[in-house]
This record gives structure tokens, sequence and C-alpha cells, in this order.
């Protein structure tokens, strides 16, 4: 479905992005996890052609079979809608304020897909009813300040999936929501992707929430994919030592862990412009050797379709 | 009488605009009939849904709301019965932290007014020594007084608002989501230095969160509300390894990394 080679992003000389490989399959749920500054949501937007004007980006990228490399702005919007579509974290911020939620979902389908007023009205509302919003036919005619923050995000959902894309992708789809709604909303995701077979990107710092949602996991730090493979798999037992920190500074649930201090990684993500040309994670490091800061690491297995970017991985230790 | 921070069924209700000319429109009750009590240098966590009523409760044990029945006794005094400038005074024991310390500190004025502002509301006007102390004791450099809030990272800010709400030596912080906005590695920090802060000022803490995790590893107590109404209260370790509601089970769930299979939806 959405196959990217070596993707780098750059901003001047800052590198945002640095050789991002993915591929997805139909109905494969990828979760991407990372704090802030480390370049998820900046992959989310390249792979919709969505990148501000002033990013530099190389690298392949090929939607659905089609070679999405070097695009133009008119080739995206092709495919935009109709291949990938793309939730947000605020569907406040993304649904027009004074159009009904309905006339807002009923857009893309007159535009892209040429449906008749009535057709797309349908469509709507069975779109509505396929995301879970109760009482469609209200809430056709409703506006987005009338609607609660999980209703929102099911209209957003429902317009992103209009018309029928292959891939989706969800950045912090429920970082704004209440645990409960969060929860539905996450459920519904993994619903849909499995019932059309789509693909989705699932973009979150909220580790338990991608462990609910993603089949397969992929870590960000500075700009790349440090770790990656089956959900369970990296977060049973990581190898690179930045997602061993991350699970590690997550504070435990079980009982008597009251005021324990939780082993904290040092420092804080450093700037774009001042990362390492090595190993990203060098210089916060506890396992750091002598050349991690010059030399980039290759990404490595380290178990079933499980790999790390390490120079400590297959080195003796 | 061992509380340092006793709520005594405190309700809050709020006016709701009419929908109806003839018909008054019934009054929101934000919080209804919930009572906690702290001891000194304990933590009580309150969590709950936006809309459970948490900040409300915090309003009111900051005395920036009052309550229509109930009363908040702090030391043994209600907060509600003072005068202004009495409770003004008494304010320097219990400070608060926010959720976006970006929102809460001025940003044209220097970090070290800031910090040194609740110095201020005391009397205390010659304090460059007490502002250079407490940002060193939160990790900054003492000389980070004379920049202004922009300069720093979000886990700094946090630092900074946490060194205000510590500058007057108080007995209880109140904490509104302080540590949410956070990264996870810059979180752990964070909430690092809150528990040396405790154990080294003996500070009570009254801790809202949503997150359950965070919430486990910094509560001794536990007070879970929904729709303004009391749903578990407790020692945490209690509620968290046996909920007693499905409420407080699904906020557990979410924190979970290995969710159990099965779970409500």
């Amino acid at each position: 479905m959405i196959e990217a080679n070596d993707i780098t992003v750059r901003f001047g000389t800052a590198e945002a992005l640095r050789g991002i490989n993915l591929t997805l399959s139909p109905g494969q749920r990828l979760g991407i996890v990372g704090e802030s500054g480390s370049g998820k949501s900046m992959l989310g937007l390249s792979l919709m052609g969505m990148l501000p004007d002033a990013a530099g980006m190389s690298g392949q990228i090929r939607i659905d079979g089609t070679d999405m490399t070097g695009a133009k702005i008119a080739s995206w919007r092709a495919i935009r809608a109709r291949k990938v579509a793309m939730i947000f974290q605020e569907p406040l911020a993304a649904l027009n304020p004074l159009r009904r939620v309905g006339n807002t979902v009923m857009e893309p389908l007159r535009q892209h897909l040429g449906h008749s007023k009535d057709a797309a009205r349908a469509r709507v509302l069975q779109l509505f009813e396929e995301t879970g919003i109760q009482d469609p036919v209200a809430k056709f005619r409703q506006f987005p300040h009338e609607l609660s923050g999980g209703q929102r995000q099911r209209v957003l959902i429902s317009l992103a999936l209009a018309c029928n894309p292959k891939v989706l992708i969800a950045d912090e789809p429920t970082t704004a929501l209440d645990a409960h709604v969060a929860l539905r909303i996450t459920d519904l995701l993994v619903r849909l992707a499995e019932e059309r077979g789509m693909a989705l990107v699932f973009i979150s710092h909220d580790l338990a929430a991608v462990a609910r949602t993603a089949q397969d996991i992929a870590v960000m730090y500075g700009g790349e994919i440090v770790e990656r493979g089956p959900v369970h798999a990296v977060l049973s037992s990581p190898h690179h030592p930045y997602t061993q920190g991350l699970l590690l500074a997550r504070p435990a649930l079980g009982a008597g862990h009251l005021r324990e201090r939780l082993p904290v990684i040092p420092g804080t993500v450093p700037a774009m412009r001042d990362l390492a040309v090595g190993c990203r994670f060098s210089g916060r490091c506890a396992v750091e050797l002598p050349h991690c800061a010059t030399e980039r690491p290759a990404s490595r297995p380290v178990g079933a379709h499980h790999d790390a970017a390490c120079h400590r991985i297959g080195a003796a230790t | 009488m061992s509380a340092l921070l006793d709520i005594r069924g405190v309700t809050r209700r709020y006016p709701q605009p009419r929908r109806h000319l003839l018909h008054p429109e019934p009054p929101l009750v934000a919080v209804n009939d919930v009572s906690a009590r702290i001891a000194p240098g304990e933590t009580l966590g309150i969590v709950g849904e936006s809309g459970s009523g948490k900040t409300t409760l915090a309003r009111m044990v900051m005395g920036f709301e009052t309550p229509d029945e109930g009363q908040v006794l702090f030391d043994g005094e209600d907060l509600h019965d003072l005068s202004a400038a009495a409770l003004r005074q008494r304010r320097r024991a219990f400070q608060m932290i926010f959720q976006d310390p970006y929102g809460s500190l001025d940003p044209r004025r220097s970090v070290g007014w800031s910090v040194a502002q609740p110095l201020r509301a005391i009397g205390q006007t010659s304090n460059r020594r007490a502002v250079e102390d407490v940002l060193h004791r939160v990790g900054l450099d003492p000389a980070d007084g004379n920049r202004f809030p922009h300069e720093f990272s979000g886990g700094q800010r946090q630092r900074i608002a946490i060194a205000r709400a510590i500058a007057s030596r108080p007995k209880l912080i109140v904490a509104d989501e302080a540590v949410s906005a956070l990264d996870v590695s810059v979180r752990a920090q964070i909430l690092n230095l809150l528990m040396d802060l405790q154990e080294e000022f003996g500070l009570a803490m009254l801790f809202i969160s949503h997150d359950l995790s965070v919430v486990a590893s910094l509560c001794d107590s536990l007070l879970v509300l929904r729709g303004g109404r009391t749903v578990e209260h407790g020692p945490a370790q209690d509620i968290l390894a046996a909920p007693a509601t499905e409420y407080t089970a699904t906020l557990l769930a979410a924190a979970r990394l290995d969710p159990p299979t099965g779970v409500p939806a």
C-alpha cells in the first residue's frame, strides 16, 4: 500500500527526517511513537505530500502503486482522500466551524467522487453509522461546536474515510480525548482497518494507545526510526537504549512503587540542527561507544521482524 | 485533627443559561458533596475525566472559588470564612502548579520576577537570594532568573512553575495536570523532582491527573470523580489493585501497556 524508501526531509542544513523506510500492506496497522521533536508528525505529513514549503525532501514514496516521488501538488491532490487520508489531534480545528458537519463530510464525495447531492447525503449517513455516531440524521445538521470531542473525532474519521482511502494516517487522534472516549476511538480505528483492509499509520506519543491499536511499532528519535517490530516484541524486549529508557521512564502501575524514583533519560531532545551526525541518541545514551557520535548505526535484525539501529547490537558487549 | 487539608462535603453549583423563557435551567452541579483529607507530607490523587469536577475541586481548595455547601479546612481553619487579606497571607502555605506553564508564567516578565511573586504577595520584597535558591533547587541555573519564559523548553518551564510554587515554603501543593503536557522522558524527570521536594520539605500534595500510572507512582490515597461525585475513595494501592467500578477499571486500562483482552468498550 505504502512504500517509502530512504525518506529524508531537510530544512536548510537541519534534517527533520533521515533515511526513513516504511512498508505497509493492506490492513496493516503501524504505530509510530516518539516524543516531541522526534519527527513523527513530519513523517505523517510527508506521506500526505503536505510538508511545509521550506522543506526539501529526498527519497521515494509509492502509494498504492503510484510513484509519488517528487510529485507536484496536483498529483498529490489526485490521491489525497482517495488513497491516503489523514486525521488530526484536534478535530475542532480541522472542521469548518461554520458548516454543518454533514455538509463538510459531503464535500469530498461531491468533489472527488462526483456524487449527486442525494447520493452523497446517503453515503454520509452510512459513514456516520459506520464510525459509531449515534443518531446520524440529527448529527448531520449540527455544527462542530455542538458535538463532544469524541463525536467530533468520529466526524473527522468519517470525513477521512469518505473516499475509501487505502491508507489512513492518524496523527495523535486520541491525545485530546478522555480515557474512555480514547479507548473507543482506538477500537474503532482497529475495526475499520480490519473491515476495510485499510492500512493504518497511528502516530502517538502515548505508548499505551499505540500498544492497543497497532500490530507493529516504530520508535522514532531525532528524525529516525531507531527500533521497529511487532508491538509485543518491542515492548517486552526493547533493544535500542532509547526505547529501553522510554519504557523504564513510565511509572509502573503495580503495587509497591510509591515514590520510587523513575529511571530518567538524561537531558532533553536536542534541537534539530544540534543532532549528532552519527547515532541521533548519542549524548544522552548511557551505553554510548566512542564512535556513536560520528558513525551512523545501521538497522540490524534483533528478532523476528524486529530491528534496531544501535552500534551495540551485534558488537561484543 | 491530624489532617492538613480537610475537605468536608463540598458542593459547587454553576447557574446555567435559560433555554426556555419560562423555565429556569437547573444549575450544573460541578462538585457534589465531596469529602477528602490530606495529612502533612501525603499525596492525594484526584482522577476523573474532563467535566468530572477535578479542577473545580482544586480551585475551591485554593480559595479561588467558594463552595455553595461544605467547608475546606486548612490547618483547621475554614478558608472560605477568611477575609481576602487573611486568605492572601495563608496562601503562602498552599500553592498551585498548572498544566500549561506557558500560560501561567507572564511572558513579559523575567522568570525571577514570576518566581518571586508569591514572596511579594506576603510582603517579602528583598528576595533575590531566595529566588536563586529555589531555581537551583528545581535543577535550573540560578542565573536563569534573568531570562524569559519563551527561552525555556516545556520541561524547564514546568520546573520554573514548581520553583514559584515552592518559593514561599508551602505545606501543600495543588498540581492540576502538572505533568500531562510533558513528554515521557521529561515527565519522569519532573515526577522525580516532585518526589524529592516532597521528601525534603514534607510537602503534602493534591495531585490531579487523568493518567493512573502517574498517580500510582505518587499518591498515597486516591479520589475518583465522575460527574462531580465521588466514585471511589481510599488508599491508592487498594483501588489500583482492585478497582470497584468499571469507570476506574477503564481509566486503568487506558494507562496499561498490555491491556488484558476484553477491555470494556
